[in-house]
């Protein structure tokens, strides 16, 4: 890790280690852990602690957004999701390292166990038996079937259409067997199925409207949790189901309280109103200080979301390689991390998460240079102007950075930017909205200039991008995704439909690694950092697994509990 | 007092008809809108949230849901939320008593210790008490609420542990002392602004009237000095307040933003702010119709008051 300023590497974790008091570990060493989800085993070193007998004890779970979807399969927000992985089960869930683990599904399907035929046309599930809905209803292949068709239903508010709708003739060979064909072989399904929780047959279709379902108020699951109740605007309490199919729960108790105020949420922390600080987070101003609060460990968790400067391509300024390979080389990561994010997150080359099995290590660095920047500028014919700022063919090297309004971090990035690029001779003027503005239309259809972003670019675990770099997936040129930046490669594009198609693992990582390569070198979005978010819990609380390829981190809360 | 009745109902339908119709079409004007926090959901695509769209009925004219939405409250549907798709009433309710509860004891205590600082004030104009209760007033007013209630919980939860830090009760035990306990913060902070804007009222109220001639006639025909405060002075100057307090009814009831923040307090003025950022429409303008019934009553309420005390008033 080339690191030009001299200060510590930030993704020195030494010190959240220590407070596991594990063994010395290298830093090297510490970091092929990492990358094999080993971060999570040594959080939980489960055989030295025993798992109480009976469902012990409560945990209160503090997080800064409220969840208020309870029915999975409607458009919904991440915080929600911490509570779907409690109440319900998708067919397999995934694991920290990224593999599938069987959940409502009694196996993996594969090509070997004859669940996934050669060309990855046809599945066949086998479902676990004897699962039972919280209402004692039987879970049956019907519910599976119910769900997956929900999720394409055209007066459901569905979270995720695509990929669902390539599905066709879905049959219930028996309750516990489950077969469907594909219209086109789609290889991130299966990552998909690990976040789409199955939802009861019998409770939604007794409502006249599946928008408008019992769910909503009194979610109904196969999970580790019931629900008991919610204070609506404070908090959600479930209890422990005892009829649990999988490990645990071994909490009699959990609950999701919200706390608005990311400083109030930290001082609950602090005075041990919550035992366990999630969504949000503690602020990096924090993070110093949290350490050293007795009985608590508290630890950076790297998440799969990066930080991105994305340019609009479709404004003239930056259908110029020259212009973003300059305004990158003038971008002062080191300092934007240190300084301003206090040294908590990595600096990032690419668009997919370290830790996933497509990630490529081996894309060129990022250095901070801005002589180089004006020579590539100057080459290009990026002329300064009587004021400093470039032009080129009539263009001014002139444009709004735009963010949520109100996050004053990355208002004081921006600041930054703001004077590395003027340096170069590029004009950068903020240009902040508030959230419901700036990822309206605003953002979707592409009439920003440039943007400061957090993206997870990845479908859940899975490296497929189709959504973000397709040249289909561009909304203002009437595609259907997310491609705001209005990228478009041939190559690219080429590379993300073979990677859809193939199965093979092996095969799949080479195409993304060399598709990792060609959007380093375009530039769409200037890669910032992957976020690391400050997660904490009272000493002594056992199993939070950190898990990069989910959401939120109270997807195995099942197995949590109190040492006793 | 009935036509003062039926002309003050008049003009309160045709308020709340303009309060409504600039409300809707300012919160719908403004851009943004319910579903753009699902823009960086991974998945979601800009066809999908026109659907969506189109199935909430959001890309309609907006005179056309307006009169959709104005049509519903008229006969008793104020809507569902688009955020957890319960009645926006219910949605209300369920914060309206959290609201209740904090508001109405800060109140009562900032009335009570209020009066007295004020009375107190201005008997004993300038001296060392008075001088105190001025300078602590602008103090109170002047500091941010938000500071003061991160500052109260630093000292009396974190160093002190003496007091919980926010919430409205445990969770998980919910007994009265618990409740109380979890009560006590919040309401001082709350309290202690509403205490200085009071007491200043009170204290020049009462200043006012301590100088009138009648004051000077009981003491000149020997009234006792208490009876003079109580039976004429106090009785006086608390008349004015009346106004002041069928002010403050809508302030009571749409909470504290800040103060329910800052103590994690699931109030109105809470689910006012998560409301609005999320554009909920439907629980924005019922929390707006709601706040604009409250006035208007607050005001009449102040009204009628005024004259059932005020022999001198009639309300014509």
């Amino acid at each position: 890790m080339t690191d030009k300023t001299g200060t510590p590497d930030p993704w020195t974790w030494a010190r959240g280690i220590a407070a596991l008091r594990q063994p010395q570990l290298s830093r090297r060493g510490f970091l092929n852990l990492a990358a094999a989800g080993g971060a999570a085993t040594l959080i939980a070193p489960r055989l030295l602690r025993a798992q109480p007998a009976e469902p012990t004890g409560q945990v209160i779970a503090g997080i800064s957004q409220e969840p208020t979807v309870f029915n999975p399969l409607m458009l919904h927000i991440e915080v929600d999701e911490g509570v779907y992985f409690n109440i319900y089960n998708p067919l397999w869930g995934v694991d920290p390292d990224g593999n599938f683990t069987p959940q409502l599904a009694a196996e993996i399907p594969s090509v070997e166990n004859g669940g996934l035929s050669e060309d990855g046309l046809n599945w066949t599930i086998r479902l676990r038996d004897g699962v039972v809905w919280h209402d004692g209803t039987p879970f049956t292949a019907d519910d599976v079937k119910f769900s997956l068709e929900l999720t394409v239903d055209e007066n459901f508010r569905s979270a995720r259409r695509a990929g669902h709708d390539l599905l066709t003739d879905i049959t219930v060979v028996s309750p516990t067997e489950i077969t469907w064909r594909m219209t086109q072989p789609y290889a991130p399904y299966m990552a998909l199925l690990a976040s789409t929780f199955i939802v009861p047959k019998h409770i939604v279709e007794a409502a006249a409207d599946p928008n408008d379902s019992e769910l909503n108020t009194h979610p109904i699951g196969t999970g580790p949790f019931k629900w008991v109740n919610r204070v609506a605007g404070d908090h959600i309490e479930l209890a422990a189901n005892p009829d649990y199919f999988g490990e645990g729960p071994y909490l009699e108790t959990l609950v999701f309280k919200y706390i608005p105020d990311m400083t109030v949420l930290y001082t609950q922390f602090q005075t041990g109103d919550i035992d366990y600080i999630g969504l949000q987070g503690i602020t990096p101003d924090h993070f110093a200080e949290a350490e050293q609060l007795p009985d608590r460990v508290v630890m950076p968790i790297p998440q799969p979301f990066i930080e991105n400067i994305g340019f609009n391509m479709g404004k003239p300024q930056f259908q110029d390689l020259a212009v973003r390979q300059a305004l990158y080389l003038a971008m002062d990561k080191a300092a934007i991390i240190d300084a301003i994010y206090y040294g908590l997150p990595k600096p990032a080359e690419s668009y997919i998460p370290e830790g996933n099995w497509a990630y490529n290590p081996d894309l060129p660095q990022h250095e901070y240079n801005p002589e180089r920047a004006k020579q590539i500028l100057d080459e290009a014919g990026w002329v300064p102007g009587p004021d400093g700022i470039r032009e080129k063919d009539g263009v001014r090297l002139a444009f709004t950075n735009s963010t949520t309004a109100g996050n004053h971090v990355r208002e004081q990035a921006q600041q930054l930017l703001q004077q590395t690029w003027r340096e170069i001779g590029a004009e950068m003027e903020i240009n902040n909205l508030p959230p419901a503005v700036m990822w309206g239309d605003y953002w979707m259809m592409s009439e920003f200039d440039s943007a400061m972003v957090g993206i997870a670019f990845m479908v859940g675990p899975d490296p497929d991008t189709t959504d973000y770099f397709h040249s289909q997936s561009i909304a203002a040129q009437a595609g259907a995704g997310q491609n705001t930046v209005q990228y478009a490669n041939p190559e690219v594009d080429a590379l993300l439909e073979a990677g859809t198609v193939s199965v093979d693992r092996e095969e799949r990582k080479q195409i993304y690694y060399q598709q990792q390569e060609i959007i380093r070198h375009d530039l769409p979005y200037l890669p910032i950092f992957q976020y690391a978010m400050v997660e904490g819990t009272k000493a002594g609380f056992v199993g939070y697994t950190p898990n990069i390829n989910v959401r939120i981190n109270s997807w195995n809360a099942s197995e949590w509990y109190w040492e006793s | 007092m009935t036509r003062f009745l039926l002309s003050r109902l008049w003009q309160s339908l045709v308020l709340l008809l303009l309060v409504s119709m600039i409300g809707f079409a300012v919160l719908h004007l403004a851009p943004g809108g319910p579903l753009s926090q699902f823009a960086l959901s991974p998945g979601v695509t800009q066809e999908q949230i026109e659907r969506i769209k189109e199935q909430m009925g959001l890309n309609r004219p907006l005179p056309v849901q307006y009169l959709d939405w104005a049509g519903h409250l008229v006969i008793g549907d104020w809507g569902k939320s688009f955020r957890d798709g319960q009645p926006v009433l219910v949605v209300i309710g369920q914060h309206l008593s959290a609201t209740l509860q904090l508001m109405v004891s800060s109140t009562l205590l900032a009335v009570a210790l209020g009066t007295w600082v004020g009375v107190l004030g201005a008997i004993r104009r300038y001296s060392l008490f008075d001088y105190l209760a001025t300078v602590g007033a602008m103090v109170a007013l002047s500091i941010p609420t938000f500071w003061f209630g991160l500052v109260t919980i630093y000292i009396f939860s974190v160093e002190l542990a003496w007091l919980p830090a926010g919430n409205m009760y445990t969770i998980g035990d919910g007994s009265l002392l618990d409740y109380l306990h979890h009560l006590i913060a919040p309401c001082l902070v709350l309290g202690l602004v509403t205490v200085a804007i009071w007491s200043r009222y009170m204290r020049s109220s009462m200043l006012d009237v301590i100088h009138q001639d009648y004051i000077r006639t009981a003491r000149a025909k020997g009234v006792p000095e208490r009876v003079i405060l109580w039976r004429h002075a106090i009785r006086n100057a608390l008349l004015p307040m009346i106004t002041i307090a069928g002010l403050q009814l809508p302030t009571l009831l749409s909470g504290a933003l800040v103060t329910e923040t800052v103590f994690t307090w699931p109030g109105m003025g809470r689910l006012f702010l998560d409301s609005l950022s999320y554009r909920d429409y439907p629980v924005v303008m019922g929390i707006l119709m709601f706040s604009a019934v409250l006035v208007l009553v607050g005001n009449l309420l102040a009204d009628i008051l005024y004259a059932v005390t005020d022999p001198r008033i009639r309300l014509d």
